[in-house]
């Protein structure tokens, strides 16, 4: 199993289609060592669609993607996911611990249960939730669940991680906690992170990549109102980094 | 009136059946409440009665047409829900009623008397054939083991399925025996609350035990003991009533009613709880 270069992850010309309605159109895209991306775009463009594709969760119609030098199923266990926390049952019986053991159930990473015990321990750890190791996920914050989720990945020990909306539905402190974690983490693996939160992922990432459906790639993390209006297919306001940026008027754009 | 009941042999097989039989019902219904998948073990409880019609029409034991039914029932929806996005309800439904239809078709044709169906469809515990005493022990043997070994696994796939798969856990196919198993399951308990009131069995214990853990593991054994407790319950309040009062009372659904009652009386305590705590 090799990889390409230093490109990790590749995507080339990825069509995927539910029903009759075209989710990412020719999708060319890579995730190579050392990147921490960020991809943005409005609601419905693909953005979750896209990580799935990465992760073989969701197989193109149209394409090919490459994982570690194989394909995504082939790759299973080598990238990290932190999927959206909203779409949990938080009343399931799972305590903040054993979710994180979930982590160490894969085929590669698999290993003893004191290891695994060890590894959980080390990842709650980081994440400052030792205290809360042995509670029920539903009693968690926001912010802890996110962590935790984040832990979970983590305890893969993975080549690449993957996040879906990270800070979605978390006040402004507690998102940006989140997003100083990942820039320390982003010194050890590549990240590609999906988010609507254009005005705070623009200061944390290295590189952007603007989806809505078709991919627009910039080599750096410079943002213009142009570049994203282009892409949200309507004028948007960019306003200081950390604020959430506004939609100027409704349209009727591609979504 | 204990030992009075206690000297019978029936009431013995029946009462060693029904407590055998709240083990695999204690963890599998666990996983069937917190996987949220009760409509499809209803489902498969009443497409069973299809393969019982199967067995009276060809002259086979029905117990094994229930069972290839239910088997084949659990491999369709567990198929089913892995790739449908959309309509499974439908297909539940068109399952559950289907089953249903082809029972009692299939014993309407059967050659000769027909047979008990309400024994089929609301239980009868008390007529349980040593045979079926030791049926439903390699059952719980079966389930316990599976569980027991996949424990982590199961619960992964049940809690999130799509990291699951992610990390390397075999979703599918782990999902498919999560619910052959609840077939099993399912079919067995046809004999003690029969096939209308199975999923009651394999539901409310587990809601009561999830009032009280917040540990999956401990939720299938306070699930065994509530459908223990409820078991033995039916069986000795409605031998008491037929033996003192001459009442004669169908033991599956007391079985459930009796269950209820304690999940309405679990359900009370805890709100007590709440609001004092």
């Amino acid at each position: 199993m090799s990889d390409r270069g230093g490109t990790l992850i590749d995507l080339r010309g990825v069509t995927v289609r539910f029903a009759d309605r075209t989710v990412l159109d020719s999708i060319d895209f890579a995730v190579n060592r050392g990147d921490f991306v960020g991809i943005i775009g409005p609601n419905a463009g693909g953005k979750t669609t896209l990580l799935k594709v990465m992760l073989g969760l969701i197989e193109p119609d149209e394409g090919e993607v490459r994982a570690f030098g194989t394909s995504p199923r082939e790759a299973r266990g080598m990238i990290g996911y932190v999927p959206q926390y909203a779409r949990f049952d938080t009343d399931f019986p799972i305590t903040v611990a054993e979710m994180v053991g979930m982590g160490r159930l894969g085929r590669v990473r698999g290993g003893s249960r004191a290891e695994d015990r060890a590894a959980v321990d080390r990842a709650l750890a980081r994440l400052e939730l030792t205290g809360v190791a042995g509670v029920r996920l539903g009693k968690l914050s926001g912010g802890q669940l996110q962590r935790a989720l984040i832990a979970r990945a983590l305890v893969m020990e993975p080549r690449a991680l993957l996040l879906d909306e990270p800070t979605a539905s978390l006040d402004t402190q507690i998102g940006r906690s989140v997003y100083e974690l990942l820039e320390q983490l982003a010194d050890e693996i590549p990240i590609v992170l999906v988010s609507h939160d254009v005005g705070v992922i623009s200061r944390t990432v290295r590189t952007i990549a603007c989806l809505n459906v078709r991919m627009h790639y910039h080599h750096s993390k410079e943002l213009s109102p142009e570049m994203v209006e282009a892409v949200y297919g309507c004028p948007v306001d960019l306003v200081a980094h950390g604020v959430p940026h506004r939609v100027l008027e409704l349209h009727d754009g591609p979504q | 009136m204990i030992a009075e009941a206690l000297s019978y042999p029936f009431f013995q097989r029946a009462l060693i059946a029904g407590l055998l039989a709240s083990i695999a019902c204690g963890v599998m219904g666990s996983l069937v409440v917190v996987r949220k998948i009760s409509s499809i073990a209803g489902g498969l409880s009443h497409a069973a009665f299809g393969g019982v019609g199967l067995g009276y029409l060809f002259g086979f034991h029905p117990m094994i047409g229930a069972l290839g039914f239910g088997i084949l029932s659990a491999a369709g929806l567990g198929v089913a829900e892995l790739r449908m996005r959309q309509g499974l309800d439908t297909l539940i439904s068109m399952v559950w009623a289907i089953g249903m239809a082809l029972g009692i078709v299939f014993v309407s044709l059967a050659p000769g008397q027909a047979p008990d169906l309400l024994g089929f469809l609301f239980g009868n515990i008390l007529l349980v054939s040593p045979g079926y005493v030791l049926l439903v022990g390699a059952l719980d043997v079966l389930v316990v083991f599976v569980v027991f070994v996949l424990f982590r696994q199961l619960r992964a796939i049940c809690f999130d399925e799509e990291f699951s798969w992610v990390v390397g856990v075999p979703v599918a196919p782990l999902f498919l025996l999560l619910l052959v198993l609840v077939a099993l399951t399912v079919v067995t308990l046809i004999r003690v609350v029969g096939v209308i009131l199975v999923i009651a069995l394999l539901t409310i214990p587990a809601a009561i035990a999830r009032q009280w853990t917040d540990h999956l593991f401990r939720m299938m054994l306070l699930s065994t003991a509530v459908g223990a407790v409820s078991i033995a319950s039916g069986l000795f309040l409605t031998y008491a009533l037929s033996s003192r009062y001459g009442l004669d009372l169908p033991t599956g659904p007391a079985i459930i009613l009796l269950a209820a009652g304690l999940f309405g009386l679990s359900f009370v305590i805890r709100r007590i709880g709440w609001r004092q705590g």
